[in-house]
């Protein structure tokens, strides 16, 4: 039965896989800033923040917008998880705004050519630890270890995030985030030199998506027995496992042959995959174990009301979403052409 | 340091730290748009590089006022998970309006510092004003969320037979609402405006004749003196309200122990909460229950007449207000005089020295105004987290040791503050920076598509 906590919950996780989509890749920019090297590479920082600079801000807001969701939709979810995991999302919100400061930071500071801004450094480590912290804190949430019980946390401030599950999450995050952006930034540059740079970038991490998906899913096999073998024994679940392991394949066979525009339409199938499982195996539970969606439910007056609004903003939202791509983003979304 | 302490230390501070950039990111705009417009109207360049100064800094401030807030939202629950479950149905509505604002306001940013030369000229303003609507449009919703924490409305608390019964529409339509978002946008313009003026004048001191800091500081100052005349009449509104709906907080803002009629109005002075003693004030005969009721004979509700365990801290928020009236006065003053040489024909900057120097000193004082009336409001709501409904002390996370995330969040947030100090130095500068004239950089990056040049010559 689909009622409105379901609607309302199938929005948040909308958001969060938007938030994937654009915000991941930003911090996979972050990432590949980072590990630029070689010769040209002073060129793959410019075109990595010439690709994010533009949306990196929009991008994030779907965060914002996850966030508000959870807190309207599913105040006493939203109570639980902040108590039980305060620690990691601490770091990660640091971490958030570490990133942003320092990019614009750089930015503003980089008056000289060539001159080396010591907020690079900061920029591309703290692209790095942030999605290590949300895929912690989204790992921790897909196994019953918070024990949310009338306002405490049973498990403790420690003990539910420090296992191997949540931090390999972590790590198949920032693999995931770093494989998004490497295929985008394919794209981002006409040169076949830095186009062969990202691509050999993208091949390498789309490697370390598949091995850390395997490593996840076999510690979620261990740390969430019931909902690993409900979903693995459910048709769609299987469906939607195929669906991203073919487009993964999909993606490193299109890397391999240049044809990079299917290479990052088959990334974006795999990304969507990934996020339409996890929403999948988590229902119903928002804090497995603890809170159901519908425990955690607003009074049906406020979903309503949201949802209202969502409607409402996405009449205003979609259309500028679409001319700031396109105003930016013209010659990476229609490219003229496959490259090779 | 409690932990109660400590998490209400680490939110004043995240708040303090993000109401400067968000301030900023609501005024800046305005002023951009008044010299983009002018570049429009008369083709004068010093205008565009004014304009392209302005939008730097506005880059900056957006950017670390975006993250700070990230910072807060996630706060609330960090912080005071118990609030949030009561409050999250009733104030979420504002809050994802609230989003959708910031949305827009982001995109469109976006599209302005990054669209010069690749759209429109027109188009280009219009992104700009989208931006200057938006960020109005997130401060209104943010303050709907306010204004229902020191009114609630809407909300008849559940118990063990039944649930609570809630109205978003009321909570949002609460009555501080609409006053104390026009007070805070009034606030947002007059610190921004002030604040611009403040580095123009500074950089006339030194060298007078630069036609970019003048056409910067006449038309900061200009719309600085406008707002803070208009200030004070919204000031007196929303202390009315005050008055009207939280007796305790007027109280403490005037040091005003014993209910009488004919209250005087304390200006300045050091109150003493056990001996209910004003000391080295001002006193204006009736003056308070003429401001409050508009009559010399009301009587005004006492701190003698709140349960001792419901006032709020009396020192700190009588203090504040009294720092945010005279301040807001002072500016006002300056307004006038700005105005007034306007009037005259007289260019700003030919002003004598001494406006000058307030000038410069006017932007600071006009954020300490604004960090002061925020004191006010919260430390004023105090010891309420939900104004008379649920107390700040129930609603703290279990969580121990906050003492920790506190101290790493002051000292992000130092490192922070200095940075981009220092970095308004450098912008302060680019006056002469042929970026602001040429081209952005981002256009010619070797190898970088650009998509004005692929797209254009697509059949």
């Amino acid at each position: 039965m689909i009622g409105l906590p379901e609607i309302v919950a199938g929005t948040i996780l909308a958001a969060l896989a938007f938030y994937v989509l654009m915000a991941g890749a930003d911090f996979g920019g972050g990432v590949w800033d980072l590990f630029a090297t070689g010769p040209r590479a002073e060129r793959q920082r410019h075109v990595i923040a010439h690709a994010i600079g533009p949306v990196w801000e929009a991008n994030h807001v779907w965060m914002i917008v996850a966030i508000v969701l959870l807190f309207t939709g599913f105040p006493s979810a939203f109570a639980a998880i902040m108590t039980g995991l305060h620690i990691p999302i601490t770091v990660m919100l640091v971490g958030i705004v570490l990133r942003g400061s320092s990019f614009v930071f750089r930015k503003v500071e980089a008056v000289d050519e060539g001159e080396r801004s010591p907020w690079q450094l900061v920029f591309a480590i703290s692209s790095l630890i942030t999605p290590v912290m949300i895929g912690v804190v989204i790992g921790t949430l897909s196994t019953p270890a918070l024990e949310w019980r009338d306002g405490i946390i049973q498990g403790g401030f420690l003990r539910p995030w420090l296992q191997p599950f949540p931090w390999a999450i972590g790590g198949f995050t920032l693999a995931l985030y770093a494989w998004l952006a490497a295929t985008y930034l394919t794209l981002e540059s006409d040169d076949e030199a830095l186009q062969g740079d990202f691509r050999a970038r993208a091949l390498a991490s789309g490697a370390a998506v598949a091995v850390l998906g395997g490593i996840s899913g076999a510690l979620w096999y261990t740390s969430a027995v019931e909902s690993t073998q409900a979903f693995l024994t459910s048709g769609l679940g299987l469906t939607i496992f195929g669906a991203g392991a073919f487009s993964w394949v999909g993606c490193m066979l299109a890397l391999w042959s240049w044809r990079l525009i299917l290479a990052r339409a088959a990334a974006v199938v795999t990304a969507l995959s990934i996020m339409a499982g996890w929403g999948l195996a988590q229902f119903p539970w928002l804090v497995p174990g603890s809170l159901t969606l519908r425990d955690a439910a607003a009074p049906d007056v406020t979903l309503r009301l949201v949802l209202w609004v969502l409607g409402g903003g996405s009449v205003l939202l979609v259309p500028a979403f679409v001319y700031l791509y396109v105003t930016f983003k013209r010659g990476v979304l229609f490219p003229r052409g496959e490259s090779s | 340091m409690s932990d109660l302490l400590a998490a209400r230390s680490q939110m004043a501070l995240s708040l303090a730290f993000h109401i400067v950039f968000a301030a900023i990111g609501i005024g800046l705009p305005a002023l951009m748009l008044i010299s983009e417009g002018l570049w429009l109207k008369t083709g004068d360049r010093v205008y565009l590089r004014l304009t392209r100064a302005w939008a730097r800094g506005l880059a900056l401030f957006f950017a670390v006022g975006a993250v700070s807030g990230t910072v807060l939202s996630f706060e609330l629950g960090l912080l005071w998970p118990k609030f949030m479950e009561v409050a999250g149905p009733l104030v979420g509505m504002p809050f994802s309006l609230e989003g959708f604002a910031f949305f827009t306001e982001a995109i469109f940013l976006g599209i302005y510092l990054y669209g010069w030369g690749r759209i429109s000229k027109a188009a280009h303003f219009a992104a700009g004003v989208v931006v200057a609507i938006s960020g109005a449009a997130s401060a209104l919703f943010v303050l709907a969320v306010n204004g229902w924490m020191n009114s609630p409305k809407g909300f008849i608390p559940g118990d063990a037979q039944s649930a609570a019964v809630i109205d978003p529409i009321a909570a949002m339509t609460n009555p501080f609402w609409i006053a104390n978002t026009i007070h805070m946008l009034l606030a947002a313009y007059v610190a921004t405006a002030f604040s611009a003026a403040t580095i123009h004048a500074f950089k006339l001191l030194k060298s007078p004749d630069r036609e970019f800091h003048r056409k910067g500081l006449a038309i900061s100052a200009t719309f600085a003196a406008i707002v803070a005349l208009l200030q004070p009449l919204s000031g007196d509104v929303s202390a009315r309200l005050v008055a009207r709906e939280q007796p305790a907080k007027l109280a403490a803002m005037e040091a005003h122990f014993e209910t009488s009629a004919c209250a005087p109005l304390r200006i300045g002075g050091l109150p003493n909460e056990t001996t209910g003693e004003v000391r080295f004030d001002l006193e204006i005969p009736c003056g308070l229950s003429l401001l409050t009721a508009r009559d010399p004979e009301a009587v005004v509700v006492g701190l003698n007449d709140i349960p001792r365990d419901e006032w709020p801290p009396v020192v700190p928020v009588h203090v504040a207000f009294q720092v945010m009236v005279g301040i807001g006065s002072f500016l006002a003053l300056l307004g006038v005089l700005v105005l007034w040489r306007q009037f005259r024909r007289q260019p700003l900057h030919t002003a004598p020295r001494y406006v000058m120097y307030a000038l410069v000193a006017a932007g600071p004082l006009a954020f300490v105004a604004m960090q002061a009336g925020w004191v006010v409001t919260e430390v004023g709501r105090q010891p309420w987290i939900i104004y008379g409904v649920m107390r700040t002390v129930d609603a703290v996370t279990p969580m121990p040791g906050l003492v920790v995330p506190f101290t790493a969040f002051t000292l992000l947030y130092l490192v922070l503050t200095a940075v981009v100090v220092g970095l308004m130095r450098r912008i302060a500068t680019f006056e002469d920076d042929p970026d602001l004239v040429t081209p952005p950089r981002e256009l010619s990056v070797p190898g970088a598509l650009d998509p004005a040049a692929t797209g254009a010559d697509r059949p």
